[in-house]
């Protein structure tokens, strides 16, 4: 007997009702993480992006007449005595300040992270949560609190010079907090757990019968790291330098507390126009100026583990 | 379970605690004494709430950017014109208070706030030089100690980055006026800075302590706080830059948007009695400008030489102006330039 069909259905029409349906409430189900993020991060990108090119108000704030001077000034501005347009080089030596600090601690978060990572990593199972756990402990506590702990250590009636003054290794104190040692310091500090906990990821999952292979064909220790280890673990290296880099660019309260604030960062020279420098479009296309540079750095580190993949394959 | 019932005592006391009436004062850190809000509460059963800023301009953008939740600001001198400008206070009229009687008749016809009808005096003080005498002993009553900074003293000076005070001393010590857009002596001030500062060890707030621990050794700083570093540490003393120091007043102000205006009010004028005045005083070390709060003030205070000025040093002393927008702008690349 032949049967009809109550329903006249093209073949693949119901796989695409039920698609539909499943989008649908895909679509419904993220809709109140959509409105959060315009609400709470375009919308206050927007108004940045509006103010940065309107003229800056006598005290603080804005005047609605267009301007691109906010923007010229990032890089260009008048000297301050004969009025000729120059480079802005307060503002480029500030930037490269920022980006040289970034660069210095992502390295020396990676020198000591990776060790860290590796004896982690190769505790016997029920041990490595402990470890894990143990390098979390930091986020306990309040950076500031543990930035001025810092200062209480390295200061010239501190712990350190104490100790050392008290085993006779030194007579004077020695000058460590509000200099580049003590930024440094303070940062790696803050920043190792960011570095060790995704390079620990990728270095359990290595496969480590890779690496007798390596030996058992004569590679050197060196050469079995070279050749073996430290591409299979690149991309935990990559993550976990993004994700020291970026903050570092921004951050100013270690280099403000440890450094003495002689020396500008570049978030405070952002927070400088915001305040007694009156001088708010200057103030936000800085910003997005930093914003701009850590999308390059966002989107380079994409391609560079989508190649990674491909060539995996 | 347990949980559950600290989260409801939790509760509950955030309850009790919007029930009682409060009042929030917005002020500099450490300044404001936990007696004198002691005091205020027991009088008026009025709780008052501290919030710290760290500068003048701080202050400003925070209330500018509205949501504050504050009734009172404390802005110094020079900038009371601006907040009024700016409309962002309320004309509290302090003239017509009871307890007016008895502010210092030299504080009433104030240039930036004639007849008092916007701010009650809070503290006055000067901003001039600490140095710690154990490493240097000259002359300490100069701005060289930090524009010019004696052999023993280099590598060891902290400036507090307060800009408008600096750019003032520095302008000061090179010639010129507060304000001034004379480009001869701003690029004095300039070469001076940028040379100076070769010498300095930091510029941050809050030095009391690395002061009295010998962290620093010199710096700009202001009176009560100096003040409060010779009690820790008896080799601090403060100088008055004969050159010229900076004089400011910082003055109790009641916010247009203020939740609880009736409060605000009934602190100003409790402010104004000389007792409470004197509290004020006590804790923070700079003097505050009502008349007969002497005689409450810890002995200590009646000579010391942070809140008496020498005779001969009297006439250096200079209120800072405000500023016209496009001297501050200069005023502003100077200083990115001396931090770059």
């Amino acid at each position: 007997m032949a049967q009809a069909p109550d329903t006249p259905l093209a073949p693949g029409a119901l796989e695409h009702e039920l698609e539909q349906a499943d989008s649908r409430s895909r679509w419904l189900l993220s809709l109140p993480a959509i409105v959060i993020i315009t609400l709470f991060a375009t919308a206050p990108l927007l108004v940045m992006v509006l103010y940065s090119f309107l003229t800056p108000g006598d005290y603080g704030n804005v005047i609605w007449k267009f301007s691109t001077e906010g923007w010229t000034n990032v890089l260009m501005q008048r000297d301050i005595f004969d009025d000729t347009l120059i480079w802005a080089d307060a503002h480029l030596s500030i930037f490269w300040r920022s980006v040289k600090l970034s660069l210095i601690t992502t390295l020396l978060t990676l020198i000591f992270g990776l060790p860290t990572a590796w004896f982690v990593a190769t505790r016997p199972k029920g041990q490595r949560e402990l470890w894990l756990f143990l390098v979390t402990v930091p986020f306990w506590t309040n950076l500031l609190v543990r930035t001025i702990a810092i200062q209480e250590l390295i200061r010239a009636e501190g712990v350190i010079n104490n100790v050392l003054i008290f085993l006779h290794i030194i007579d004077e104190p020695i000058q460590m907090m509000f200099t580049d040692f003590a930024i440094g310091f303070g940062m790696t500090y803050v920043y190792l757990p960011l570095m060790v906990l995704p390079v620990y990821a990728a270095v359990e999952k290595l496969d480590f019968r890779l690496v007798e292979a390596a030996h058992d064909l004569y590679a050197s220790r060196w050469t079995a790291f070279r050749r073996i280890i430290l591409p299979m673990i690149k991309p935990g290296i990559i993550a976990g330098s993004i994700l020291v880099f970026i903050p570092c660019l921004g951050a100013y309260v270690t280099p403000r507390v440890l450094g003495g604030g002689k020396n500008l960062m570049f978030g405070n020279l952002i927070e400088l126009q915001f305040g007694a420098g009156r001088n708010w479009p200057l103030g936000a296309a800085l910003s997005f100026t930093l914003m701009a540079i850590v999308m390059v750095a966002l989107v380079y580190y994409v391609r560079l583990t989508s190649r990674e993949e491909k060539t995996d394959v | 379970m347990k949980r559950l019932f600290a989260a409801a005592s939790v509760l509950a006391m955030a309850a009790a605690a919007a029930s009682a009436e409060e009042l929030n004062l917005y002020n500099w850190g450490n300044y404001t004494n936990p007696e004198l809000l002691e005091k205020f509460e027991k009088e008026t059963g009025i709780k008052v709430i501290v919030t710290d800023f760290d500068s003048n301009d701080t202050a400003l953008a925070k209330v500018k950017a509205g949501g504050h939740g504050y009734d009172l600001v404390v802005p110094s001198a020079g900038y009371v014109p601006i907040w009024i400008k700016e409309g962002l206070l309320a004309e509290s009229r302090p003239d017509q208070m009871e307890n007016f009687k008895n502010m210092d008749p030299m504080w009433v016809n104030v240039d930036w706030d004639p007849g008092r009808h916007y701010t009650v005096p809070w503290q006055w003080g000067t901003t001039g030089v600490a140095v710690n005498t154990k490493y240097y002993d000259g002359d300490i009553d100069t701005s060289a100690i930090f524009l010019d900074p004696p052999e023993e003293l280099k590598g060891k000076i902290n400036v507090v980055p307060e800009m408008g005070d600096v750019m003032g001393l520095a302008i000061m010590y090179y010639g010129g006026q507060p304000c001034t857009s004379d480009k001869e002596i701003l690029k004095k001030v300039h070469a001076g800075l940028m040379e100076a500062k070769k010498s300095w060890l930091s510029m941050d707030y809050g030095n009391i302590e690395k002061f009295a621990k010998e962290d620093l050794w010199a710096g700009v700083n202001w009176n009560g706080s100096t003040f409060r570093m010779r009690l820790e540490n008896p080799a601090v003393h403060y100088g008055y830059p004969k050159e010229g120091y900076v004089v400011w007043m910082d003055s109790v102000a009641l916010l247009k948007d203020a939740k609880n205006p009736e409060a605000g009010k009934k602190f100003m004028n409790f402010i104004m009695e000389p007792e409470n005045a004197a509290l004020i005083s006590k804790f923070a070390r700079y003097a505050n400008g009502i008349k007969g709060s002497e005689e409450f003030m810890p002995e200590d205070m009646k000579t010391a030489r942070e809140i008496v000025i020498p005779e001969e040093l009297k006439s250096a002393g200079r209120f800072l102006p405000t500023c016209p927008p496009e001297v501050q702008k200069l005023y502003t690349r100077i200083w990115t330039d001396l931090q770059k």
